[in-house]
Formats: structure tokens, C-alpha cells, sequence
């Protein structure tokens, strides 16, 4: 079983079991984790599943590709460890993924 | 792909009152299929979105992504749907207005006999006898950078379009982003500018290599200054900036001197000035019955992803359908004296001569 903590701008923390296969963004909606909107439903075209991943994890996840890379032109305060949660594929590899969603995705 | 932000818009003075059977609010695709159902009843529809585009989030979205669930198509791409549409609605001569939204809509008629006055932000007047709100998930429109304060200075030195370049002649213009639009508008401003500065979060630009390349031109000619960095804070009194703090990538604060910024962040959906047409909402949506798809308005129908009822599926092929039914309760309106015979595309000559086959 794949565990993912989503910690909300405030500090909470949200642990949730993954579903391989689902995505980061995904995976938070169906356990209704606030802070993640998606709404283009993970088409990479809305950058509103904006998440800081752990220093730690950055390098363990799949590089981005270049689709995402430009995508996060839309988010806001982007930094070195953002990602788009619609982006990241949930594997056996990311148990303990933890995961900071911003105080708005815009 | 955000040459698209509704910025290219320019003021008209349009005044002359265009009369018609229908107006169709937002081309998506449940919009664009509704001009095929009315077209058939030979009802004649204006369509208005604030895109400057047909398609809606089939084309805004997702115009790539395979969609696996259009009866009769075992795949088609988000775009290719849009381009069978406006194939297949082509015999009905539909006129589109981009770059609009719809502002507001008033009850001229009464429930028998409706009318209707539609008004967009362009200055565009329409009298329809039905309108048509087949508004999806809202009026696309430009994101807000989540800055505080960022409302008052809306209108005032925050633009998110271009309405008038004389706006910005003479002043110090800060624009933000990486894509098309920023790009463009930074070369376009620059000569009536005092002073254009682009700031970007990254050295990389997704514009059009030449726009880059002109922008790149411009900053080595010392003409323009190009920062990368992300804002954090707006200064200024009244809604007048003076300053617009940032960051660069090592976190190091700094302030931009500027009379007007423009940020470029993309597109979201609204629902927008169709809260205030007086019509029932239910979280944000439009109530109908699932027999004509009429909202609580008598003529006022609502179709696609803006509707509820007891079961709805957004789902394109829902849409589909719903604009079926409604065509045939509009031709009641439109056409009070005639009497509607229910026919097939396939068998009825008088149908096929309408679509320019027989
Ligand atoms: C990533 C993604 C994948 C999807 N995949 C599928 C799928 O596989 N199958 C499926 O059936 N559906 C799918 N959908 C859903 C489908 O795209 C929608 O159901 C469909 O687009 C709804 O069409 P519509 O015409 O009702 O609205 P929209 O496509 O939302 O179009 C509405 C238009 O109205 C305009 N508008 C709104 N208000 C105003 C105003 N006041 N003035 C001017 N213009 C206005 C908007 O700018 C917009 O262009 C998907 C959606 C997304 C985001
Ligand atoms: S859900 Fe839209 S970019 Fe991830």
C-alpha cells in the first residue's frame, strides 16, 4: 500500500492510501484533501494541482517533462521543488510522498 | 497556447441592434451542435463566446487528449470534435461574435411570447426571440495572481487586456508571464511606452520564437528590461501602483518602479454576469426540466455543462441530446403558428434541403 501526506498551507497533515496507478492530484480528490482544485482534470492544462513536494523526494519522483515545466508558468510562487500533482503517476516507490499544497492555486 | 486570453479585443461602438431567432451563449460544443437541432427547424442563431475561438474546453483544454465516449467515434481529439462541428453546422450559416461576453440579458416579451435583449461587454446589442445558454463551466477568463490587494488596482494599473493601447503611452508597464500574449503585448507596448519591463519565473519562454527573439533584441538594444523573477506584493495608493515587489530565484526581494502591470497567467473558468439575468441557480448552475431544458424563465434555455436536473452528466453527449429537446420547445417560440413535424435526416427531403444534401 502506497501512503501519501498532503500537508495544507496551515500546517495540517493529511495521510491517504494511493491507489498505483492513480496520480498525486487524483488521489487527493478522491479523499477529498483540500488545496488541490485540477480544473482541467489533470489534462496539464490549468495548473491549479500546484503542489511543493519534500526536499527529499524531489529527485525520487519522474523528471517533468517539458508540458509541465511550461504549465507552471501559471502557477504561482513557484519554486525549485513544485510540481503539478496531475503530473506525478502514484507507484510503490512513492510510499511516504509527502506533499505541501499553496494557499491558492490562483 | 495563451494567445487566447481575450486580450485582442478592441473597443466598437456597435450600436445597430441585431435582430434574430436565437442567441447561443458560449461556443462550446454543446453550443456549436445547438445551431445544427435549431438550424433544422430553421431557426437562425448568433453565437457568442469570450474565447476568441469555437470549442470551448474541447478546445481551450484539452484540444489534443483523445475522448473515447462520442457515440459513433471510437476516438476523436478534443479539437477534431470542434472542427466536425463546425463542419456539420456550416449549412446554417451560424454568426459568431469572439472576443464578447455576455453581459446581461433583459425580458423585453412575456412568457407566450418571448423576447429577449442580450448585451455583451463589446457594446453589442441582439433582440431574440430564444436565447440559448450553453455556457459550460463559465466565461474563460484571465486568472487573478493571488496578490493581495490585487482587486483594488483592477482597472486602475492592473490590466489583464488591452483595450486601448493609449492607456499605457507614457507610462513605466510591467508585464508578467512567458507565453504568447505576454510576449506580444511587451513588443506592442514598448513604443508608446516610457519604460516595458517583462519579468518571467524562468529564462525560458513557451511565445513564438520570434516574438522571443524580438523581445531579446530589444532588451540587448537597451530598449526593455527583462527581469526573471515572480511578484510577491503590490505598492501603491488608491489603486495606482508605484512598485510591484518580487523575487528572484534565490528568494532576494527587490521592487519593480511601474504605473501599470499586466499579468499573464492563463485562463480560468467563471461563471460571470449570467448570476445576475434573474434565473434560478443551484451552486452555481442552471436548474431546467428534462423535457424542453428550459430554465425558470419562459425562452431562456439552458444546455451542456451549465444545467442541472436529477441525474446529469456533464458529458458531451448529454448536451447532445438536451439541445434536441430544447430546439423543438424554441421552434414554439419562434414559429407560434407552425405546426412541427417530427422528421429524419436521412428520409426527409425538406430536411436535407436545409442542409444543402438534396
Ligand atoms: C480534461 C477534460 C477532459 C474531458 N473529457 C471528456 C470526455 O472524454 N467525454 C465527454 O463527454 N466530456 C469530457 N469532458 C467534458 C466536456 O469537455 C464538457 O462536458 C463540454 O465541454 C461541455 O460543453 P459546453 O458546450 O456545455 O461548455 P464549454 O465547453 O465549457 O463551453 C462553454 C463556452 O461558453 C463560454 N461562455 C460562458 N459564459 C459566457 C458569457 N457570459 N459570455 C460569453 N461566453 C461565455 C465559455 O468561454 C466557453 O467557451 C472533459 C473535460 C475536461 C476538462
Ligand atoms: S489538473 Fe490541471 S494541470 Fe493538473
Amino acid at each position: 500500500m502506497t501512503k501519501i501526506t498532503y500537508v495544507d498551507h496551515s500546517g495540517k497533515a493529511r495521510e491517504v492510501e494511493a491507489e498505483n496507478g492513480a496520480t498525486v492530484m487524483e488521489t487527493a480528490l478522491r479523499n477529498a484533501v483540500p488545496g488541490i482544485e485540477a480544473e482541467c482534470g489533470g489534462a496539464c492544462a490549468c495548473a491549479t494541482c500546484h503542489v511543493y513536494v519534500d526536499a527529499g523526494w524531489i529527485d525520487k519522483l519522474p523528471k517533468q517533462e517539458k508540458m509541465e515545466e511550461d504549465m507552471l508558468d501559471f502557477a504561482f510562487d513557484v519554486q525549485p521543488n513544485s510540481r503539478l500533482s496531475c503530473q506525478i503517476k502514484v507507484t510503490s516507490a512513492l510510499d511516504g510522498l509527502r506533499v505541501t499544497t499553496p494557499a491558492k492555486q490562483g | 497556447m495563451d494567445a487566447r486570453d481575450g486580450d485582442h479585443r478592441q473597443g466598437n461602438n456597435m450600436t445597430d441592434i441585431i435582430k434574430t431567432d436565437a442567441v447561443i451563449v458560449g461556443a462550446g460544443p454543446v453550443g456549436l451542435f445547438a445551431v445544427f437541432e435549431l438550424g433544422l427547424l430553421d431557426i437562425h442563431a448568433h453565437l457568442i463566446d469570450i474565447l476568441p475561438k469555437p470549442g470551448g474546453q474541447c478546445a481551450e483544454l484539452y484540444p489534443e487528449k483523445p475522448i473515447y465516449d462520442i457515440p459513433g467515434f471510437p476516438t476523436i481529439s478534443g479539437q477534431g470534435i470542434v472542427d466536425n462541428l463546425m463542419k456539420q453546422i456550416e449549412p446554417f450559416h451560424p454568426t459568431f461574435h469572439f472576443n464578447e461576453q455576455v453581459e446581461g440579458l433583459e425580458v423585453l416579451g412575456t412568457p407566450e411570447a418571448p423576447l429577449f435583449r442580450v448585451t455583451t461587454d463589446g457594446g453589442q446589442v441582439f433582440e431574440a426571440k430564444v436565447v440559448i445558454i450553453a455556457a459550460g463551466g463559465g466565461s474563460f477568463q484571465p486568472k487573478r495572481p493571488p496578490v493581495p490587494g490585487i482587486e483594488e488596482y483592477e482597472g486602475k494599473s492592473v490590466f489583464y487586456a488591452v483595450r486601448k493601447m493609449e492607456t499605457f503611452r507614457g507610462k513605466r508597464v510591467l508585464l508578467v508571464g512567458g507565453g504568447d500574449s505576454a510576449l506580444d503585448w511587451t513588443l506592442n507596448l514598448q513604443p508608446i511606452a516610457e519604460r516595458v519591463t517583462l519579468m518571467h519565473r524562468r529564462d525560458d519562454f513557451r511565445a513564438a520564437p520570434h516574438s522571443v527573439n524580438g523581445m531579446r533584441e530589444l532588451v540587448a538594444a537597451g530598449k526593455m528590461d527583462l527581469i526573471i523573477g515572480q511578484m510577491t506584493a503590490l505598492k501603491g495608493d488608491n489603486g495606482e501602483l508605484s512598485a510591484v515587489a518580487c523575487k528572484d530565484n534565490a528568494n532576494q526581494t527587490f521592487d519593480v518602479a511601474c504605473d501599470a502591470m499586466m499579468p499573464f497567467f492563463g485562463l480560468t473558468m467563471k461563471l460571470g454576469p449570467i448570476a445576475h439575468w434573474g434565473l434560478n441557480l443551484h451552486e452555481n448552475l442552471l436548474p431546467v426540466d428534462t423535457a424542453k431544458f428550459e430554465t425558470n424563465a419562459p425562452g431562456i434555455f439552458a444546455v451542456g455543462d451549465i444545467n442541472t436536473y436529477p441525474g446529469k452528466l456533464k458529458l458531451i453527449l448529454s448536451g447532445f441530446h438536451e439541445v434536441a429537446l430544447a430546439a423543438q420547445k424554441a421552434h414554439r417560440y419562434v414559429y407560434p403558428d407552425k405546426k412541427l413535424l417530427f422528421q429524419y435526416t436521412t428520409s426527409s427531403t425538406n430536411l436535407q434541403k436545409k442542409l444543402g444534401v438534396a
